[in-house]
């Protein structure tokens, strides 16, 4: 019994912490993407970057900024990993081969941080900290640019589609939000006993006698944005599950929170971009629904579920990190899979076939609950539209969503957003599972093998970057594959969801009646809630029964 | 007027409440139009249909290769599926057809008598009129094409049209001069100038509405095919990547099943009704007599935000009527109402009758036979006064009773050395700030003055059950404004009893132009009612705008709707029609893609129970075998558009309320409905099929 209170204890505290830090930080989030002035630094930064943060872009031009902004960083990316031997600190790693540089670049540069590689054995220092962690932060700030952009598509009305200065959006919420907080946590990181260093390989003499080469490096400062901006590329291979990353079960339960806190303070913020906290209020209602289940779920299933071993042992133990067990392993991977972090502190290969199932469908769902750093609510937004496009038809008027009809052009826009992560994984499994190079990855075949490749399509294709483990991935065939799989998940979305923005910022808007659909009362919650699941329900359902479903009913 | 011919055999057409059943017949006659309807090339603008079009095509081949009783009767079930959505529509073009063919009959060439400078006229068909001939047409003619009457005035027989048999005036000038071809004028002679090419004329475009033939997608309904195509293309990649994954887990499917799972999937339900939706829409307008010129503005008044609705006539009856007798100080009420009875004998106004009624229905006073002698004084602009004389019979005094405003009846009084009370005067002051309208009765006896027997109230008179509508239309978000001439002071009173949200009192038709504009300007929708030439811009500014049928050319042109029952009241129904138009839509959308579920549950254990027979648990409905599992999905899947097509015909009930009293219940009944119906219906018919050893 007392495993089971500590379960909702942990959890509890997490929502405690969660509910507290939302309104204030999804506040400064507002205050910071609406601000009016610069700071000094960051005059600093658009004169080197010759822009003017004040010319209002329109829609499109945004999305070229995002398009140039993010090819620039795969270059940049893709040139250190491959050229990683001839520049400083690269405490002795080969360069990447093509292949593995390409997922690389695009996997840190989409949020994904899917990374086929251990880092502790393929990254040096610089790679890691001028490559990943610089991306771990620009990347996260894109996902809050692109959902600004968005909400204030949504407040404005008559323009002729300008929907802000992706320069500014980017440079503020990296300097205004990024920035200090993961200064502030990488301290109390170290605090907690992550390390911080420019350390090689030290040798060392276990207790056992034997000798050990253990690496050292600067983890707390990436270890703090790799939560916070809901990336999840480890500095080691085994991620959170690694001493050096995640030390205590405190550590932990803070992880977990780090990872959660800017997805959930989003909602917040869109609230008041839009001049409407209660939007705010039922979106954050959605995301936590789909969550809180998603937690519940994975923890029944890790402690509780059925299976000899897991009944013999009280739970299943295997390839949980024994200093967190197993309820917390669940918090962490549900919460890691429905945010796009894709940190892991146990291997997902080995959670129950239920629990597998839940972290697989909390990807599938396309991210959204509540997803990764801007990119979770602009997701939500979009199924917002799908929600309100059904139940406004419904009510008897055309569609509308904070006073914007959606009609054909909005509509269209929005089915193809929808679309294109189903395809991306569907095709990109199909395509896996019947060529060889794709069949030769898999540590075991039948249910489980199918769920590995599914699992890593999906986590590719929702920029989660979570590997189910067992799956061989760093092959020329899944690194290229998985990098389009990433590129096209993450980019056809942003543009899609920009080109609403200017819709939307182009329309007059509708005032609010009686007869207007409200899309605050939990009713609608409701039905958003619904549309989720039936939206990923009815495309999934075939494959995933025969992956998860086939072996959790074996 | 007299002589007025009874109107010919023309067929009036049929106003009813549309039937809620389908006839076998109605079906019957359906079939041909069905069957044309499975051409590639028309199923082509419904993307849904297509696929199952292409699907059937497709197993129809396999089965000719490898025949099996599965293959064939899938087969057959996937054709019925495309003709039963091919019927649907039939069927709702074939309630219009009927009306086409009694408005063609009016339709039929006649002789026109053109104008051919001065007073020569010649005789040519009908058909070669061209905009600006002039034509004569006197009495028992058809007027040949549609026009305004520029010299003279007539009867005119519009039955035709209008399906009222009474015959109606048309002259020229005014409100009243637009006429329409093919009706028939029934009394003396008109001028009539043409407005309308042959072929485009009012009868041509009703002909095409009723029929569907013109009709093109509404906004909400691309925006809908638009997200129902990319279901299509979901559900097209969830099928056409399961193959694949069938084979890696040792269970590779038939192309059949895979086919029947795609088109059980794709949501063909709502795909199959959705033009049917569309055409009973404009039909049940037709049905009450109206004629939308596009599906657009059937849509649009579903959206209306902002209801401008003329006073008089709309919300309140056409004239003030007498609503109270007020007697002065010391005055027996019966002794007004006698008076008041008298001096109306000779105002044949509405006003004047109403007087006459009020007083039977209060105090029993029927009509007077006894005035021998009595001289009638009818109302004198000059006076402003109408009464009786009574002359003196027994040597009584004369008695002179008059009634009229109480300026004119005061005056009167005071020159005949008389004096009105200060309570008459408080009593007339009180009517008129309500923004009623004062009438002060009076009577003088032989040579003694003149005294002042108390005040008739006149009102406007709000139509019964206006106040409900309007507080029905508050509930559903919609803004009434009621536009008047009369002052503000009256306009408000009035608009307070009728209980309208807004009022535009003294208005002219730039400030309803004004008016409407602005709430444009703020993201409304307007919708009004207007017939003279003066409402035409403001007709034509609103984004709906219904025009009277016995309104001005000007006017029926301007707007996008008109009422051939000239009843500006319709506008309300009008919304509720477009508002159930689209939650139809809604409803059936929900209805199928919450379908879904339960299919899934049937044809999922069905494909691959044999490979992982752990998977059979999930055959919830204990279906027989696989083959009846998938094959009584399919078959529910097709019938269950027959069985809706009662539902799109009639629209899903609609009662005015707020948008989330209606949401909860649609999404309770069509959404957790369609969740449930499916696994109802597909045992059932597993049960048929098992029994007939079909599979």
């Amino acid at each position: 019994m007392s495993a089971t209170w500590i379960a909702v204890g942990q959890i509890g505290i997490v929502v405690l912490v969660l509910a507290a830090a939302h309104k204030p930080l999804g506040d400064h989030l507002f205050r910071t993407m609406t601000a009016t002035k610069h700071l000094r630094v960051e005059r600093l930064g658009y004169r080197a970057m010759r822009v003017d943060p004040d010319a209002e872009q329109r829609w499109s031009t945004y999305l070229l900024s995002v398009l140039g902004f993010s090819l620039a960083s795969v270059l940049v990316l893709f040139g250190l990993a491959r050229l990683q031997d001839k520049l400083p600190l690269d405490i002795g790693m080969s360069p990447m081969d093509p292949a593995g540089s390409w997922n690389a670049a695009v996997s840190f540069v989409t949020n994904t941080n899917w990374q086929w590689f251990s880092g502790e054995a393929a990254a040096g220092h610089l790679l890691q900290m001028a490559g990943f962690a610089v991306q771990n932060f620009l990347s996260a700030a894109v996902g809050i640019a692109v959902v600004s952009a968005l909400a204030r598509g949504v407040s404005r009305s008559g323009t002729d589609g300008r929907v802000g200065n992706f320069w500014a959006d980017l440079v503020r919420s990296t300097v205004r939000v990024l920035l200090p907080l993961a200064f502030v946590v990488a301290v109390v990181l170290v605090a907690g006993g992550v390390i911080q260093n420019l350390h090689a390989h030290t040798e060392i003499t276990t207790l056992a006698g034997q000798t050990q080469s253990v690496l050292g490096g600067p983890v707390a400062s990436q270890e703090a944005i790799k939560e916070l901006g809901t990336n999840g590329g480890g500095f080691f291979n085994a991620n959170s599950a690694h001493p050096f990353e995640n030390p205590t079960p405190w550590t932990n339960a803070l992880e977990v929170v780090l990872l959660l806190v800017i997805p959930f303070s989003m909602p917040r913020m869109f609230g008041q971009m839009v001049g409407d906290r209660r939007q705010g209020w039922s979106i954050l209602a959605a995301m936590s629904t789909l969550w809180i289940a998603a937690v519940g779920l994975l923890t029944w299933a890790e402690m509780a579920g059925p299976g000899l071993v897991p009944t013999a042992a009280g739970g299943a133990m295997e390839g949980k990190e024994v200093r967190f067990g197993e309820a917390a392993s669940a918090l962490f991977a549900a919460s890691t899979t429905m945010t796009s972090t894709g940190a892991v502190n146990s291997m997902h290969d080995s959670l129950t076939a239920q629990g597998g199932g839940v972290a697989l469908v909390g990807m599938l769902l396309g991210e959204v609950s509540p997803g990764g750093v801007g990119s979770g609510l602009y997701g939500m937004v979009v199924l917002i539209v799908v929600a309100v496009f059904l139940a406004g038809l419904m009510v008897g008027r055309t569609p509308e969503y904070l006073g914007k009809k959606i009609g054909q052009r909005e509509i269209t826009l929005v089915a193809l957003a929808v679309l294109t992560m189903p395809a991306v994984v569907l095709i990109g499994s199909a395509i896996a599972v019947v060529t060889p190079a794709g069949l030769a990855g898999q540590l075991q075949g039948g249910p489980h093998g199918l769920t590995e490749i599914v699992y890593a399509f999906a986590s590719a294709g929702n920029n989660n970057g979570s590997a189910f483990g067992g799956l061989t991935s760093g092959t020329p065939f899944y690194n290229t594959l998985l990098g389009l799989a990433m590129l096209v998940g993450r980019f056809v979305p942003i543009a899609l969801v920009l080109a609403l923005a200017g819709r939307f910022a182009s329309q007059k808007r509708v005032p609010e009646g009686a007869g207007t659909l409200p899309t605050h009362t939990p009713l609608f919650v409701g039905l958003l809630v619904t549309v989720t699941l039936v939206v990923v329900g009815l495309t999934f359902v075939p494959v995933l029964s025969l992956g998860p479903v086939v072996e959790s009913l074996s | 007027m007299s002589t007025l011919v009874k109107p010919p055999a023309v067929q009036p057409h049929v106003v009813e409440a549309a039937p809620t059943t389908l006839s076998v017949r109605q079906l019957a006659a359906a079939v041909p139009g069905a069957l044309r309807g499975l051409d590639p090339r028309a199923l082509w603008d419904s993307p849904v249909m297509f696929v199952v079009e292409v699907g059937a095509a497709f197993t129809t081949v396999l089965a000719v290769a490898a025949p099996s009783a599965f293959a064939w009767s899938i087969t057959v079930w996937l054709w019925l599926t495309v003709v039963f959505a091919t019927l649907a529509e039939s069927v709702a073009e074939g309630r219009g057809k009927a009306q086409a063919a009694s408005l063609r009959a009016t339709q039929r060439e006649t002789t026109a008598r053109k104008v051919v400078g001065g007073d020569d006229t010649v005789q040519v068909a009908s058909s070669t009129l061209a905009v600006g001939d002039v034509v004569i047409v006197v009495a028992g003619e058809t007027i040949p094409g549609d026009g305004d009457v520029i010299e003279g005035v007539a009867s005119v027989d519009e039955s035709a049209i209008t399906g009222e048999s009474a015959p109606v005036i048309r002259e020229s000038g005014g409100d009243r001069s637009a006429v329409t071809g093919g009706t028939v004028v029934l009394s003396d002679r008109i001028v009539v100038r043409i407005t309308a090419p042959a072929g485009h004329t009012f009868v041509d475009r009703m002909i095409a509405l009723v029929e569907g033939s013109e009709r093109q997608k509404t906004p909400n309904e691309v925006a809908l095919n638009v997200l129902l195509t990319s279901l299509t293309i979901v559900f097209l990649l969830a099928v056409v990547t399961l193959q694949p994954f069938a084979v890696y887990s040792g269970a590779p499917q038939t192309l059949v099943v895979l086919v029947a799972l795609l088109v059980c999937l794709i949501p063909t339900t709502i795909d199959a009704l959705l033009s049917a939706i569309g055409i009973a829409g404009m039909d049940r307008l037709v049905r009450r007599n109206v004629l939308a010129m596009s599906g657009r503005a059937v849509e649009a008044a579903g959206d209306v935000d902002v209801l401008l609705l003329d006073k008089t006539g709309t919300i309140t009856l056409g004239n003030r009527q007498a609503a109270d007798l007020l007697p002065a100080a010391g005055v027996d009420a019966e002794a007004l109402a006698d008076a008041a009875q008298l001096s109306s004998m000779a105002d044949e106004t509405p006003e004047g009758r109403s007087v006459l009624v009020l007083v039977k229905e209060r105090f029993a006073l029927r009509e007077r036979h006894d005035l021998v002698g009595a001289e009638l004084v009818p109302f004198a602009a000059r006076t402003r006064m109408s009464g009786v004389d009574l002359p003196a019979p027994g040597g009584h005094p004369t008695r002179i009773v008059r009634k009229g405003a109480a300026a004119a009846v005061t005056q009167w009084v005071r020159s005949t050395g008389g004096h009105a009370g200060d309570d008459v005067a408080a009593t007339v002051d009180a009517i008129s700030a309500s923004g009623g309208t004062p009438l002060v009765v009076a009577e003088q006896l032989g040579d003694e003055p003149a005294r002042v027997l108390g005040v008739i109230h006149l009102k406007d008179v709000v139509k019964d059950g206006m106040r409900e509508r309007f507080d029905a239309l508050r509930a559903m978000g919609i803004r009434t404004v009621m536009v008047t001439g009369d002052n503000p002071l009256t306009a408000r009173a009035i608009g307070a009893e009728a209980g309208v949200d807004d009022v535009l009192a003294e208005a002219t038709p730039e400030d309803k132009l004004a008016l409407i504009r602005r709430e444009q300007e703020g993201g409304r929708l307007v919708a009004m009612a207007g017939d003279g030439t003066n409402d035409a811009p403001a007709l034509a500014q609103a984004d709906v705008g219904v025009a009277m049928n016995t309104g001005t050319t000007a006017a029926k042109e301007a707007g996008n709707m008109v009422d051939l029952d000239s009843n500006p009241t319709k506008l309300l129904e009008i919304v509720e029609i477009g508002k159930q138009l689209l939650i139809t839509r809604g409803a059936l959308t929900t209805f199928s893609v919450a379908n879904d579920v339960a299919k899934y549950f049937a044809i999922l254990p069905a494909m691959f129970v044999v490979a992982f027979p752990q998977l059979g648990v999930l055959n919830v409905m204990h279906l027989t075998s696989p083959e009846s599992a998938i094959l009584s999905a399919v078959v529910f899947n097709a019938l269950v558009i027959v069985g809706l097509l009662p539902l799109a015909l009639r629209g899903v009930r609609y009662r005015p309320s707020s948008a989330s009293a209606l949401l909860r219940r649609n999404l309770l009944v069509y959404g957790l409905g369609g969740v449930i119906a499916p696994f109802v219906g597909i045992k059932l018919i597993d049960l048929i099929v098992t029994a007939l050893g079909i599979s």
